[in-house]
């Protein structure tokens, strides 16, 4: 009937969306989750100015991804969003917190600047923390009836969750720590460099205890591993390639490949959570199909984003080359 | 013991998030357009008094727009939250609008927000001037997203349910519904009001304290000849908005005119104490027929009342009547302020006005009042229904939200939200009080904190 399936394109621009998301707030995230771990107020200065003139920015694909499931798959978003009610308030005060902190923070005297320090990293962390939870629910799957979400308020949070919720916290601080090598020098490049180290070691660890959790909690899943075993085996052994190359980066003391090698291992978690899943957008029992809006809806969307997206990359690729380069102490945006 | 109920609860939350929310939008959009233009009288003239001005409401600008994206991410997740079933019911027509106000309004005002904040030494001052231009342009596609969503939810058109669930049968129709047109335009001006309102408060404060004359001078006179045009232009506007309300949706116009009984010859209720228990009015004040003539152009036209619906089928009255006296009062209150200011400019006899100059400062509140007086009108009239006349309030709750977890995110919402507008008003005073001049001059303050990097609205001199 159609000669294009709408939904398959739909889940690349949506999963494209996501992790848009997840890399370019995860860094700046990541850097507020390291503020405490900043020696004085002028490495916080630098570490917040970094991330300053792009935050804005990088947070609006979440509401595109908002928006996005709205029109593409509303069921994704009238299921995930009750289920998740409690989380995903967590979640938003946190942003709340952290995002007027940029603000904030430098507007208040500098001995009451410490419930905004405490702000940008107490927000950070708990909307890092909450996503990953999210992340983990996708994977435990929802109690649906019909097209409502019919489970309790806390069934989102489990031991399971929270430690999803914990490992996206170790990545995003991996994230973070390797945009301040790229973004800063001396002393606070030293702290960035010695907690990538120790950060790698603990996002590969979670990693594979994720990855043998789910295997022992969804028989489904181990039963897809080991099926396409003969494909999958591609997915371990990338990460782990990533993993070294972003080891010996930081042992060379390399200013970009930490971060480049971070992504890289980002990328990699996403697609295999993606092709585990695979095709259930609201598991166990709805697929991406199900949870789908009407072809219509579809199109009328996307025609207007295929035109748009490319210029919103293009212009924020544009932002990123003003603000290039290293954010030194006392030297401001003014 | 009372039962907490979820749909309440959902209601009042929803209320909040949202009022909270639309004060930073309907400010910012009017500011935005005012950088833009300071901006460009910059670059076309290269005179300094105007990079003073861009830079200091630049600062407040920084504020307002901070707080008004964290409490607009807010939003994009409540529909989901709590009313599940009219999102999953509504989404393929408000998820592609929704989608396209991200795509063509939110990246644009967010990425080049960076630029116009911090990039005025990083990048040449045309393209600073392009960057304030986006950012202007942007909040305005914004509201034109948003505004015809929720002239949707007023007026539907161009859909049709079928089994609980809208499907979009024409797109022209759907986004260019009915109350669309009047809607956009009665916010926008709105929107220009409140900007300008502040803008010129601000500056006749300045005036009466003596601070940075020449500046303020300018931007006061700039500001009120755009509210000469732009306050009686709103009223010309808001009776076309009225009008079209009107026709399709006249419980609400019953409301707002408190009329229980449908009436030949109305009158215009300039006062009354609506009681819904008792279906009628008590205290009526009012001017004979002159509601059946706004509103009908004849002296004796008929107004249905609003028992012509059933009790469960009505807005509350007395929120929508009170509501929109506030709104109109308001209104009026600004349509003379304006014009008298504009008189006062051109007998050039502003600055020494101290009456006037005082009366424009305590006018900063008023707007914001205004406007969400006017969104309790429209948005309570419309009950009970979400989609009015289709999907009603009750229909789209979560099922699965029990009242406790709806106290829990109320509670909530209230008390981030209080924290973020008590600092958020303490550091736009500060900035305010501290003035453009003292602002320029301590650039090159010496100090412990004078050459650190800081966020757009940095405040230097502070203790």
């Amino acid at each position: 009937m159609e000669l294009i399936d709408l939904t398959l394109i739909w889940i690349f621009i949506i999963g494209f969306g996501v992790f848009m998301y997840v890399f370019m707030d995860g860094f700046d995230l990541g850097v507020g989750i390291l503020f405490p771990f900043a020696g004085s107020d002028e490495h916080r200065d630098v570490m917040m100015n970094s991330v300053a003139p792009v935050w804005d920015g990088n947070e609006t694909w979440l509401v595109l991804g908002g928006a996005g499931l709205l029109a593409a798959f509303p069921l994704i978003y009238a299921v995930f969003l009750p289920a998740l009610y409690i989380g995903v308030f967590l979640m938003l005060a946190g942003l709340i917190f952290r995002g007027v902190a940029f603000e904030f923070r430098f507007k208040a005297a500098p001995e009451k600047r410490r419930p905004w320090d405490i702000a940008f990293f107490g927000g950070s962390l708990v909307a890092a923390f909450a996503q990953g939870a999210v992340v983990g629910a996708y994977i435990q799957g929802f109690e649906v009836e019909g097209f409502s979400y019919v489970g309790g308020a806390f069934d989102w949070l489990t031991p399971f969750t929270v430690m999803t919720g914990l490992g996206l916290v170790a990545g995003y601080t991996l994230l973070g720590a390797t945009w301040l090598i790229m973004k800063t020098e001396g002393e606070l490049q030293t702290l960035a460099y010695r907690i990538a180290g120790r950060m790698v070691v603990a996002v590969l660890f979670v990693f594979l205890l994720v990855s043998l959790w789910t295997a022992a909690a969804h028989p489904h899943i181990l039963e897809r591993w080991l099926e396409h075993a003969a494909v999958l085996w591609i997915f371990p052994t990338l990460s782990l390639v990533a993993g070294v190359w972003l080891w010996r980066g930081l042992g060379h003391r390399a200013e970009g490949t930490p971060f480049v090698a971070t992504l890289a291992l980002f990328l990699l978690a996403y697609l295999g959570l993606l092709i585990s899943m695979w095709p259930y957008a609201v598991p166990p029992h709805h697929t991406f199909w199900d949870a789908a809006s009407s072809p219509d809806s579809q199109l009328f969307t996307l025609i207007g984003l295929l035109f748009v997206i490319p210029i919103i990359l293009a212009y924020t690729a544009w932002t990123y080359w003003v603000f290039r380069g290293k954010v030194r102490i006392g030297e401001g945006y003014h | 013991m009372m039962e907490l109920d979820p749909l309440l609860l959902s209601r009042i939350q929803f209320a909040f998030v949202v009022s909270f929310h639309a004060i930073f939008p309907v400010f910012t959009i009017g500011l935005a357009s005012y950088i833009a233009l300071l901006e460009g009288l910059l670059y076309r003239t290269g005179n300094l008094a105007y990079e003073q001005l861009s830079r200091f409401w630049t600062k407040v600008f920084a504020v307002v727009f901070g707080m008004g994206v964290v409490s607009g991410i807010v939003m994009s997740f409540q529909f989901g939250t709590n009313w599940s079933v009219f999102s999953y019911a509504s989404a393929n027509f408000l998820g592609p609008i929704l989608a396209y106000e991200v795509v063509t309004a939110f990246f644009l005002e967010a990425v080049f927000l960076g630029v116009l904040l911090f990039g005025r030494d990083k990048v040449p001052r045309g393209t600073h001037l392009f960057a304030a231009c986006m950012v202007a342009l942007g909040t305005l596609i914004s509201s034109f997203w948003i505004l015809s969503a929720n002239s949707w939810m007023q007026t539907p058109a161009g859909v049709e349910l079928r089994d609980g669930i809208f499907h979009v049968t024409s797109w022209t129709e759907a986004i260019f519904n009915p109350s669309f047109g009047p809607r956009f335009f009665h916010v926008a001006l709105a929107s220009f009001l409140t900007g300008g309102f502040v803008v010129a408060g601000v500056s006749a404060w300045y005036l009466l304290k003596g601070k940075a004359p020449e500046a303020s001078r300018k931007a006061l006179q700039m500001c009120l000849i755009m509210l000469a045009f732009a306050a009686p232009a709103q009223l010309l506007v808001g009776d076309v908005h009225g009008l079209n309300t009107f026709k399709h949706q006249p419980a609400k116009v019953a409301a707002m005119e408190g009329v229980w009984e449908t009436t030949d010859g109305a009158p215009l209720l300039l006062f009354a104490i609506p009681s819904q228990s008792q279906e009628r009015n008590f205290l009526e004040i009012g001017i004979p027929n002159m509601a059946s003539l706004i509103l009908t152009h004849e002296l004796n036209g008929t107004l249905p009342g609003l028992k012509e619906w059933a009790p469960e089928d009505r807005p509350n009255m007395p929120i929508v009547f009170w509501s929109f006296r506030v709104m109109v009062g308001i209104g009026l209150l600004m349509i003379i302020i304006a014009l008298w200011g504009a008189w006062l400019t051109w007998r050039d006899r502003l600055v020494e006005s101290k009456r006037f100059l005082r009366l424009t400062s305590l006018m900063i509140p008023l707007p914001f009042a205004a406007v969400l007086a006017g969104w309790f009108v429209t948005e309570v009239g419309r009950q009970p229904w979400l989609v009015h006349g289709l999907h009603r309030t009750s229909e789209g709750l979560t099922p699965s939200l029990t009242g406790a977890m709806a106290l829990f995110t109320l509670t909530g919402y209230i008390t981030v939200y209080a924290v973020v507008f008590i600092a958020g008003i303490t550091f736009l005073v500060r900035i305010i009080r501290q003035g453009p001049d003292q602002a320029d001059l301590s650039e090159d303050l010496p100090g412990a904190h004078a050459k650190r990097p800081f966020s757009a609205a940095d405040d230097k001199t502070m203790a």
